[in-house]
């Protein structure tokens, strides 16, 4: 049946009436279930309710034409009810249309987002920061030195005579042309952190406390766990009544502070002419909680630190400028680690190399 | 070093502990054992790191010495029993010419000696140790090494050529050592000789012709103890670094010799031979006074706690505890003034002794063992006490502070920039902190200003940077090499100068650029990075910091004023208040080209001990104005040598408060000269009026628009159609 046509009307008896409208209603709701587009709402309100061509009117047009005048008020209501159901599905169609119009400008929500790029720390100044955080909550002031040392501050001062085997251990880069100077002035490149320490207590009477971070040089061969430069923090805290079990006390806190409350700390017997007694720190693995991982080589312990309390021969060198630093006043501590491995660790870097390279690839993974 | 847990055992009769145990206690007291290897029937191979500083457990009585006195148990004394001379002789000359290098010499003679391979013990444990046998009398030296650290050597007496003596080698004198090698030896070396000629550097290694060969018939026993320092220069000067050296240079024991001497006699003498007259031992009594007689110190219980603190059992370290640490160490003690020899004690913490708590006040006169020549302080004894007792027997306390944190002057400020390149999407990255010698001249700053090193890493590592920029161009190099072709990275370093005298160290930041901006994606098309996104970071940088007046400059290549490495023409150079801040631009196509950088290159470097100097800028509000701001746009052609810092003075000049802004909106030039004559730009300049006080009206914008109008068309603008 064309749209178009005038339903044939049975008559105008009620039941006659009820079945027509039934069916007309039947039609309305089965154009309506179209409704998927505002263009295809305008079409469903000019198909019934167009002014002129409008199937509404044009049925009730033909429909009461030839009524009896009984039968006009009851199918006068029916159109009214059909009329009703019309613009109510109308009104329904046109809330939905308009979400379907912001539908159709629907987009492809799995595509990657345009991203700003943030700069990447990178992962040794990150490591760094944290680590001195955790001292600085302490009460530690940061402390820096020149990287170009001489044999003084480097070695002598710390305890490291002329000609000790223990400066074996630290190949050293050094200046040219130092040959013809005394040997406590020529220049080098610092080997580790420490103669901080001394040219911290030079300036200043105890008490001190100083974390010191810093980039370090040593004539190592490359490979993947050895770079000629790397960074190290070091620590001095020096006070009347300082002992080795605060010194216990507060690489044990730092550690829990900086590897969570769970880790524990051990130390071992061991050897910097700077220090005395000398102990080197274990760490419970913070990776796998001491059970054992490639982290810790599966013995769920890591070593991480060396330290020491500060030894009188240290504070000897220092008195030469600051005579309050008397061994027998008081005494301190002193603790050193290396940034790369602890960075290393943490971010699960496998070559000490790309710490250095300005490989960007590596570098923007830590954004 | 390899240990052997059934030989330490056969030193430790009363040893119940089995062999994971006495690793770990040792390894807890500081002699550490890195690693166990099940041997089987045969015990454990310990593989063992020692400290530098004690030599003396670098041998197995040693580390047998130290379990002694962690379990309170005896240590066998070595059997040094020799069978005696059957005939007297004149004793074997032997003259220390060089007292002051060489403070003990012992020469044993052994007659009708048979060299052969070594068997029963010696075999044994050599097998065990994978060490490798040679022959009886090389082996009983090595072996006595092992047993109780002492070097010893074995001279073929027969290529002897009178008696021995110590002395300085000549200058230029030959003497081929054990490894086959010639040497020409210096006058700094103490040698072992003869009358005729050098047979051993002293200490370090033994002479190739007077080695023992198996027609070897007759053997001199060298036990000595030579100067710590004269081994070590010699051992490095020829690159010869050996058992023997690498104990003499630490100090060995000063009354070893004999013992040494006799051990390795007997295992000699077990193959056949005899004895022939006394041990010859000669002693410098300057160097026993500084070694095996060096004075008692003095130790105090209370400076032991006053170092060391709480321990987790209350009694802490008592005067007992001390004692037998001590005394286990083969101290010999004094006690308030009266000989005291301590019981041994179980300072096993798991079987902790019961002991009355002794009053701290015990003062000590301590004379120290010979083998331990790193004992010198009271500081040592402390350390020893601490050590043997146990570290993790000490508590964890933390020390009462009243100090303030203070910031080092920089340090805002430093992060400031870290920060701000941070955000502006700028990389941050650490590269070498040398370059090549081509690099250091091209890129210092200041002329004849760079430091060279003495032993570079390698030739392209020749000098301290000068400056960050050569290690900001090896990073874009290494990026592009890899096909990664946008990069933004910045490095906060140290810079070098000065000469090799006195190195001066300035921070400075570099920053390179190269590729494309980071915005690229389907959604929109990213665009190469120019010299403007580089100033543009500049600005916003240094627009953190406080400057009464910032400007950014370029000088012609010939003028001087501008680095080699930058492209004259797109460079730039930033000042604050009248102090050049830094340079940044395009890389000159020169220092491009040899290193192969295939794209355009930006690249900065400032000095931030100069830009430290400006304080930071402290925002302050401005008051939000409520009334309209109103925009006004000039279209004007100037000629190509207005610049644009021109015309901002020029508008500057004018002096009107409610000109609040003025933007550059669009440059445009027309190569073919058509819509805007060659040598000519159009810039479409917006401005932007507003009053705090008032609605601006028409007339007064008409006169500032004539006024701005008036000052363009004084820089030769004319304004566009």
């Amino acid at each position: 049946m064309s749209q178009d046509a005038i339903p044939h009307l049975g008559g105008y008896t009620e039941a006659a009436l009820d079945q027509a409208f039934a069916e007309l209603s039947r039609e309305v709701e089965s154009s309506a279930q179209l409704l998927s587009s505002p263009d295809a709402v305008e079409q469903f309100r000019l198909l019934w309710l167009g002014r002129k061509q409008g199937r509404l009117k044009l049925i009730s047009d033909a429909w009461l034409k030839s009524a009896p005048a009984e039968a006009k008020k009851p199918l006068g209501q029916r159109f009214n009810q059909l009329k009703a159901l019309i613009e109510e599905r109308l009104e329904r169609a046109s809330e939905t249309s308009a979400q379907f119009a912001l539908d159709a400008e629907a987009i492809d929500v799995t595509l990657p987002g345009t991203r700003r790029a943030l700069g990447a720390e990178h992962p040794l100044i990150k490591t760094m920061h944290e680590m001195v955080a955790v001292f600085k909550r302490m009460g530690y002031s940061v402390g820096v030195g020149p990287e170009v040392e001489t044999d003084y501050y480097n070695f002598e001062s710390l305890n490291f005579p002329p000609g000790h085997p223990a400066r074996d251990t630290q190949d050293t880069l050094v200046i040219a042309n130092q040959e013809r100077r005394p040997l406590r002035d020529r220049l080098l490149m610092r080997t580790h952190t420490s103669p901080v320490q001394i040219r911290t207590m030079e300036q200043q009477p105890p008490p001190v406390r100083i974390v010191i971070p810093g980039k370090v040089h040593r004539n190592d061969e490359a490979d993947a766990t050895h770079s000629p430069i790397f960074h190290q923090i070091e620590g001095l805290c020096v006070d009347t009544n300082i002992t080795f079990s605060d010194l216990k006390g507060t690489l044990d806190h730092a550690m829990k502070e900086f590897f969570g409350s769970s880790v524990k700390t051990r130390f071992f017997p061991s050897f910097f002419p700077f220090t005395e007694p000398s102990a080197d720190v274990q760490i419970s693995c913070p990776f796998c909680g001491g059970k054992g991982c490639r982290k810790c080589k599966h013995s769920g312990w890591i070593e991480l630190l060396g330290c020491g309390m500060v030894d009188p021969a240290v504070f000897g060198f220092v008195q030469q400028r600051q005579p309050a630093y008397d061994p027998k006043k008081i005494s301190g501590f002193a603790f050193g680690m290396g940034v790369d491995r602890i960075a290393m660790m943490k971010y699960g870097i496998s070559d000490i190399g790309l710490l250095y390279s300005g490989d960007a690839r590596f570098l923007e993974q830590f954004a | 070093m390899k240990i052997l847990s059934s030989w330490l055992r056969s030193c430790l009769p009363q040893l119940s502990a089995d062999d994971r145990q006495l690793a770990d206690d040792l390894t807890l007291r500081g002699i550490a054992v890195e690693g166990i290897f099940d041997l089987g029937e045969n015990g454990s191979l310990f593989e063992m790191d020692i400290t530098t500083n004690r030599v003396d457990a670098m041998n197995h009585y040693g580390i047998a010495r130290e379990a002694a006195i962690i379990y309170g148990i005896a240590l066998k004394p070595l059997e040094t029993a020799l069978p005696g001379p059957k005939t007297t002789v004149k004793p074997f000359p032997v003259s220390i010419e060089e007292p002051s290098l060489c403070g003990r010499f012992t020469a044993r003679v052994l007659r009708n000696v048979r060299i052969t391979q070594s068997t029963g013990i010696v075999a044994e444990r050599f097998r065990l140790l994978e060490q490798k046998l040679i022959s009886n009398a090389v082996d009983a030296t090595n072996y006595v090494t092992l047993a109780m650290g002492h070097p010893t050597h074995a001279f073929d007496l027969d290529k002897l050529e009178g008696g021995i003596i110590l002395r300085r080698a000549r200058k230029g004198e030959k003497l081929r050592t054990l490894d086959g090698i010639e040497r020409t030896l210096d006058p700094d070396d103490l040698v072992v000789a003869d009358e005729k000629k050098a047979l051993a550097i002293a200490g370090v290694m033994g002479g190739w012709d007077s080695m023992i060969t198996p027609e070897t018939k007759n053997i001199l026993v060298e036990a000595a103890w030579f100067d710590p320092w004269t081994v070590r220069r010699s051992s490095r000067r020829h690159l010869l670094h050996t058992d023997a050296s690498h104990r003499f240079e630490r100090g060995a024991d000063f009354n070893a010799p004999p013992i040494a001497s006799a051990l390795v006699s007997s295992i000699i003498l077990e193959s056949g031979g005899e004895v022939e007259g006394d041990l010859v031992d000669v002693i410098i009594p300057e160097a026993e006074a500084r070694t095996a007689r060096r004075p008692a110190i003095s130790f105090a219980l209370s400076e032991a706690h006053r170092i060391l603190g709480a321990t987790e059992d209350p009694q802490g370290i008592t005067a007992e505890i001390a004692e037998a640490i001590l005394t286990g160490l083969g101290c010999r003690l004094k006690k308030n003034g009266t000989p005291y020899n301590a019981p041994a004690q179980n300072l096993d913490p798991s079987r902790a002794v019961s002991v009355e708590t002794t009053a701290s006040r015990a003062e000590y006169e301590v004379a120290l063992p010979s083998w331990r020549l790193d004992l010198e302080r009271e500081i040592d004894l402390i350390e020893e006490i601490a050590r043997v007792y146990g570290y993790n027997r000490f508590k964890n306390t933390l020390p009462s502070f009243t100090g303030a944190v203070v910031e080092l002057p920089y340090a805002e400020k430093e992060a400031v920039v870290r920060r701000t390149l941070l955000g502006l999407g700028w990389t941050e990255a650490i590269s070498s902190t040398f370059c090549s010698a081509t690099d250091a001249v091209t890129f210092a700053p200041q002329p004849n200003s760079t430091v060279p090193m003495d032993n570079p890493l390698s030739e392209e590592a020749g000098m301290l940077r000068p400056s960050l920029a050569p290690g900001m161009l090896s990073m874009l190099a290494l990026n592009l090499n890899r096909d990664v072709e946008d990069v933004m990275l910045f490095e906060m370093g140290t810079v070098f100068s000065g000469s090799t005298d006195k190195v001066d160290e300035k921070p400075a930041l570099s920053i390179g650029a190269t590729g494309r901006l980071p915005l690229d994606g389907p959604h929109q098309a990213s665009r190469p990075v120019d010299f403007y996104d580089v100033k543009g970071t500049v600005e916003q940088l240094l627009s953190r910091f406080v400057s009464k007046l910032l400007y950014f400059d370029r000088f012609p290549s010939d003028s001087g004023l501008m680095p080699s490495w930058l492209h004259p023409g797109r460079s730039a150079r930033v000042v604050i208040d009248g102090a050049t801040i830094g340079y940044f631009g395009e890389l000159h196509p020169e220092e491009a080209q040899p290193r192969k950088l295939k794209q355009t290159v930006y690249v900065g470097e400032f000095y931030l001990d100069r830009l430290y100097k400006q304080d930071l800028r402290q925002p302050t509000m401005r008051e939000l104005s409520r009334f309209q701001a109103v925009r006004r746009d000039f279209s004007f052609i100037f000629a190509d040598s207005v610049s644009y810092a021109q015309i901002a003075e020029a508008l500057a000049a004018l002096n009107i408060a409610e000109l609040q802004r003025v933007e550059p909106k669009e440059i445009l030039r027309d190569k073919e000269g058509k819509r805007i004559p060659q040598g000519h730009f159009s810039l479409l300049l917006r401005t932007v009026f507003q009053a705090q006080d008032r609605t601006l009206q028409e007339e007064e914008l008409q006169g500032w628009s004539q006024s701005v109008m008036g000052a363009l068309q004084k820089l030769g603008g004319k304004l566009r159609e």
